[in-house]
């Protein structure tokens, strides 16, 4: 468990926050600006808050009240910057090495064969990185920093960097971190398919506060908790694979519910987490009658938020989970929808991206 | 290529490199701190240590080996001290080595500096993160990112030195064998009747070395960018 208090006064802007970070994949979920970095590096040590408290267990990193503060290379952590940083002047195979060799000869340590053969970079170890792509680079990031034998592991926006193919490239591997490492992971992200792909516990910061944190389903179905806006807004379902129909759908079963997906390489029982995008959602207050969607979710609305423009974000109660939709306000008020009333969620077939469906171990 | 030059030709030529590559190779860790300490810290006095550093580029090259003479000489401050512990440096090569290394330096904590201040903070950075105390950063991503900017500055300084000419004449005289390097042999040389042929075949001399140190850096630095290099 991580704990981190810290209050840090940037001219005008403040960041004061404090947030636990428990097992598994913690995102640190919020706008640009709103104090994500500057909280990952005071963790790192890269900065020093004006004030605070930063634990790792019991291994006190920074406490200002006590005038402690360990010097970054003191932190035992492995942080997997952006832009990858590697090491242009040592080749892969060394890269990797680099923090194993600073690190004591007693500490737990992944294998070097396994953190190779986990991100598939055998290929690339006696390469220089200005010979890799993006991709490659970070995942030769990710083992730098898996294998300097890390109590803690950082990554600041590890995927803003790279396109829409290199980012579907490298988020199964940080899935297999969380699901095959036992380093816990503090992730920065303003992403929300990748919190709600990535994502144990939720922190959502917004002007350097925390506005809310909790489970992932629970502060990403919120409506009054949007760090990334409206537009990017989604819930997260959980939902089984009930069974693959020959016409190619995979047809999932959310608490009773069935939804439609294009044909999923997942086998029949496996738990997925599902982000619906709130503006892949439309909302009825009868149950549509000849329409070409086919995945139509029951439910009662649990809030309407109006938004600073026409539109309004309703959260809608079903039996899979809490669903998120963006409509208008004139909508809302012609529909009179009001915490109570039924109504019905309707999410066209592909609007459930691919990328955003991952494999989920009952985190949420 | 032996009877070329004459036996006082060749002692101004072996003097020459003996005392540059002394100059270059006895300065070097300290240009490497300097450059180091000039690109990356702040402290008090920061301008004042670098127009320290710059001051023999821009004073008269007379007016650097008058004040070496001054400070380093037998009955200096520094000189008499150092005369008690039994060195010497005033009319010796050691002299001359010091002359050279003080003219040279500039330009050597120059090319270093911009080499160290074209490395990114954030790869330091990253280092640190990993576990690595801040002289194992200097040593393992540093140094060695820095190295064609240290050869640059090393060869430069060599240069320098080979050509070194008003401060060592000042600081260490004009003797045979002892401190008369290949700018001072030449000038010996076109002082008496008939010696211009052996001033001309120090200049060749002079003119091949400098361009043979250039060629050398363009490789070596070559080959050390495109190690380092793409990233």
């Amino acid at each position: 468990m991580l704990e981190v208090r810290v209050r840090h006064a940037f001219g005008e802007f403040t960041v004061d926050a404090a947030f636990k970070a428990p097992p598994g994949v913690t995102v640190l979920f919020g706008r640009s600006g709103s104090g994500k970095t500057t909280l990952v590096n005071a963790v790192a040590g890269l900065l020093t808050p004006d004030e605070g408290r930063i634990a790792s267990d019991d291994r006190v990193l920074l406490d200002t009240a006590r005038g402690i503060s360990l010097k970054p290379h003191r932190r035992r952590l492995g942080y997997i910057f952006q832009e990858g940083r590697l090491f242009p002047h040592l080749s892969v195979r060394q890269n990797l090495g680099y923090g194993a060799w600073f690190a004591p000869r007693n500490a737990p340590r992944e294998e070097f064969g396994r953190v190779v053969e986990l991100l598939g970079i055998g290929p690339l170890l006696d390469r220089r990185p200005g010979a890799l792509s993006g991709g490659e680079k970070q995942r030769v990031a990710i083992g730098r920093a898996l294998l300097s034998a890390p109590q803690l592991i950082l990554a600041d926006e590890p995927l803003a960097a790279l396109d829409e193919a290199r980012k579907a490239e490298i988020l199964p591997y940080f899935e297999r971190l969380r699901d095959e490492v036992a380093v816990p992971i503090l992730y920065v992200s303003h992403s929300g398919s990748e919190v709600a792909r990535l994502a144990t516990t939720v922190v959502a910061l917004e002007a350097g506060r925390v506005i809310a944190q909790g489970a992932a389903a629970e502060v990403l179905g919120d409506p009054s908790i949007l760090p990334s806006g409206a537009r990017e807004a989604g819930a997260v379902l959980t939902a089984r694979v009930a069974r693959h129909h020959e016409d190619g759908l995979t047809e999932l079963d959310a608490g009773g519910v069935p939804l439609f997906l294009p044909r999923l390489a997942e086998a029949p029982g496996r738990l997925l987490r599902i982000r619906i995008a709130a503006h892949d959602v439309i909302l009825s207050r009868g149950r549509p009658e000849g329409l070409s969607a086919l995945n139509i979710l029951p439910g009662t609305v649990h809030e309407v938020r109006p938004g600073d423009g026409p539109g309004a974000i309703v959260a809608l109660d079903t039996a899979g989970g809490r669903v998120l939709a963006r409509i208008t306000r004139r909508s809302a008020d012609a529909l009179a929808l009001a915490p109570g009333v039924a109504a019905y969620a309707i999410v066209k077939t592909v609007s459930v991206a691919p990328s955003d469906i991952g494999g989920g171990r009952g985190h949420l | 290529m032996a009877d070329w030059l004459g036996p006082e030709e060749w002692r101004a030529v072996a003097l020459s490199l003996q005392v540059s590559l002394w100059a270059t190779l006895a300065s070097l860790p300290l240009g490497v701190f300097v450059a180091y300490a000039l690109a990356r810290w702040s402290f008090p006095g920061k301008q004042l240590l670098n127009g320290l550093v710059h001051l023999p580029l821009i004073l008269p090259p007379v007016v650097t080996g008058y004040l070496l003479l001054l400070t380093l000489g037998t009955r200096g401050p520094v000189g008499s001290i150092l005369a008690d512990w039994g060195i010497v440096l005033a009319f010796r090569w050691t002299g001359a080595a010091v002359a050279a290394s003080i003219m040279a330096f500039p330009l050597m904590v120059r090319a270093i500096r911009l080499s160290i201040e074209a490395i990114d903070p954030k790869l330091e950075q990253a280092g640190a993160t990993l576990g690595a105390s801040p002289v194992w950063v200097f040593a393992t991503v540093t140094l060695p990112m820095a190295l064609p900017g240290i050869l640059a500055g090393s060869i430069l300084a060599f240069a320098k030195a080979m050509g070194e000419f008003g401060a060592t004449i000042t600081f260490v005289s004009n003797i045979p064998g002892q401190t008369r390097t290949i700018p001072s042999a030449i000038y010996a040389f076109l002082q008496v009747p008939g010696g211009e042929s052996s001033a001309m075949k120090l200049v060749i001399v002079s003119v091949v070395v400098a361009m043979s140190a250039l060629l050398l850096s363009e490789l070596v630095g070559r080959r050390i960018a495109a190690r380092v290099g793409g990233a």
